[in-house]
């Protein structure tokens, strides 16, 4: 019998803004100054707040993961698949903390906020940021919430990137870091699909070089143009194939007949880009591509992987899917080489799914029992 | 627990790094954390067992013995265990030569084909033994690579592989001096600790 869906919710959530007056120094070299982070929580704090689970979001996610803004509230948060009563990141056990990161558009200070030396929006002039500086961020919450030592850090894709990032700049502060669908850096194929999402975004005259805020104008078409990429290279070959195949939406190919023809495909991509085009901000979309195209897990290390990890006394869960193209498994064995050789305590699990890069969004049953299993151990004794 | 895998325990180093080839559900990795304290690792292919392995809260790393060992560091282990996997991965000896690269030392148990009760089928039948530990017909078996006792004492002495230790299960517990006196006859397991 199956569980009815309530049960397993983390209900109706509202999201809370912490602010933060003291700078926070930058990669690039510059500070942020009185900032905000929006964040949500699941689950409740023991007692000896060691029961705090940090998700950390990928390229277009934010802070709401779990749960129902309101009663009417048809959809809910991006990895609700994954947090709640009974679900991997068991809110039974665990208190789940979930932000939007800076630099994002969702209510943290990012490209959209006023710029308080100007008080015109940042737009395009918003400090380029690096994974570092929102795992420091994250850190800044952790103290702000009263949370010395995270029982586990968790991420997929970009997420996954801060989450291995947490096991070398706060090797202290994290016990377990479980990185799903990522890698340490990522491929040429891959920096080129990037820079032809950012290319989309710029060539849209209402882009405006950034500055469309003050301009008045949305560079829609970019940003959506930017999605669709985005959003062919998050699916397979195959979960395309049985999703759409060769369908038509409209016209025909019947002799006569003059009216062009629709796949199914185009009018689902062209959906996906004209619905986050209406979301998403197109200077956070290239901040946060650029963020991703400057991780290098080793970079500082001498590019030593293996050296890198050495930094790192927590344990790994490491979990990636067999059709992801955009975040193979082999980036991922790359990873569990590098905690192997560096002696490194590390669990690995390869699934098998067709649905490419967004199987790590989805509650595919071995990646599901994988990933509850491991979650299991992570302590929360006080 | 299997007798081979209870023999195996007393030449476990306590607090030592052990690397288990094939762990299965890690019955046998979970015991030596509890009895030896050891830091363990496992290595499995089977999607069930693993998930069964990291509910014991083991460290498991889904890999496939045939695509080689080449990511494990030379010497970054003490102890290599691969119980009842020899007879099943493609290239037995390079897994011998790779547990060996590995670790200091090894110890491998695998069914023994030279028992009398195979030879008995084999002879009076004519056809491949199936019996209650080798419930496979010759067609869906996963060990394609069935030894004696004498054939794994002469590829040890061929690559050099020092046996420290041999060890016998026999049929019943009732008979361990037939075993141990004749193994490549009546060892139904045999278990070796090696190296180089």
């Amino acid at each position: 019998m199956n569980t009815p869906p309530d049960s397993r919710s983390v209900g109706i959530v509202e999201p809370r803004i912490a602010r933060f007056e003291a700078p926070l120094p930058l990669a690039c070299g510059r500070d942020l100054s009185d900032y905000q982070l929006v964040y949500e929580t699941y689950g409740e704090l023991n007692e000896a707040r060691s029961n705090a689970v940090l998700v950390c979001h990928a390229l277009s996610g934010n802070h709401h993961a779990a749960g129902y803004h309101s009663a009417g509230d048809k959809k809910p948060g991006w990895w609700d698949e994954c947090i709640g009563p009974g679900k991997p990141i068991d809110t039974d056990r665990f208190y789940v903390v979930s932000l939007n990161n800076i630099g994002g558009c969702h209510g943290s200070t990012g490209p959209t906020s006023i710029n308080p030396q100007t008080g015109q929006p940042w737009g395009p002039d918003f400090p380029p940021l690096r994974a570092r500086d929102w795992v420091n961020s994250q850190a800044r919450l952790a103290d702000y919430l009263g949370i010395e030592c995270w029982a586990a850090v968790v991420g997929g894709s970009l997420g996954g990137m801060q989450a291995m990032r947490w096991a070398l700049e706060y090797p202290d502060r994290i016990k377990h870091c479980i990185v799903i669908a990522a890698a340490m850096k990522l491929s040429a194929q891959n920096l080129a699909f990037n820079e032809v999402a950012r290319q989309a975004i710029m060539s849209d005259p209402a882009f405006a070089e950034g500055h469309y805020q003050a301009h008045g104008t949305v560079p829609a078409r970019g940003l959506a143009l930017a999605r669709m990429v985005g959003h062919i290279t998050y699916l397979s070959d195959h979960a395309m194939a049985s999703k759409f195949g060769r369908d038509l939406r409209s016209g025909s190919f019947e002799r006569g007949d003059e009216e062009n023809v629709e796949f199914q495909v185009q009018s689902y991509l062209r959906y996906q880009g004209s619905q986050f085009s209406g979301s998403f901000d197109a200077n956070t979309y290239m901040l946060m591509t650029r963020a991703l195209d400057y991780f290098d897990l080793a970079r500082e290390y001498d590019n030593d992987a293996v050296a890198a990890f050495r930094h790192a006394h927590c344990s790994f869960l490491v979990i990636s899917f067999s059709t992801d193209w955009r975040f193979s498994p082999e980036r991922s064995r790359e990873i569990v080489d590098a905690l192997i050789a560096a002696d490194r305590p590390v669990t690995y699990a390869e699934i098998e799914a067709d649905e490419g890069h967004d199987a790590f969004l989805l509650p595919i049953p071995r990646y599901m029992d994988v990933f509850s299993a491991y979650m299991r151990r992570v302590g929360v004794a006080s | 627990m299997r007798l081979d895998l209870t023999h195996i325990q007393r030449w476990i180093e306590p607090g030592s790094r052990v690397l288990d080839l094939g762990c299965g559900n890690g019955e046998f990795l979970q015991l030596l954390q509890d009895e030896r304290q050891v830091r363990g690792t496992g290595i499995e292919i089977d999607e069930h067992e693993i998930t069964a392995a990291i509910a014991r809260g083991l460290n498991i790393v889904e890999q496939n013995l045939d695509q080689g060992l080449a990511n494990f560091p030379d010497q970054s282990f003490d102890t290599v265990v691969m119980a009842h996997a020899l007879q099943a991965v493609h290239f037995p000896d390079r897994v011998l030569e790779e547990m060996l690269r590995i670790g200091r030392e090894g110890i491998v148990t695998f069914p023994n084909f030279g028992h009398w009760r195979c030879r008995l089928y084999l002879g009076t039948r004519g056809r491949m033994p199936v019996s209650r530990f080798m419930p496979y017909n010759w067609y869906d078996t996963p060990n394609i690579h069935f030894c004696t006792v004498k054939d794994f004492e002469a590829l040890c002495e061929q690559r050099n592989i020092r046996i420290l230790a041999r060890d016998v299960v026999g049929n019943t517990e009732r008979q361990p001096m037939l075993a141990s006196t004749w193994p490549n006859l009546f060892a139904t397991t045999a278990i070796y600790h090696i190296s180089r």
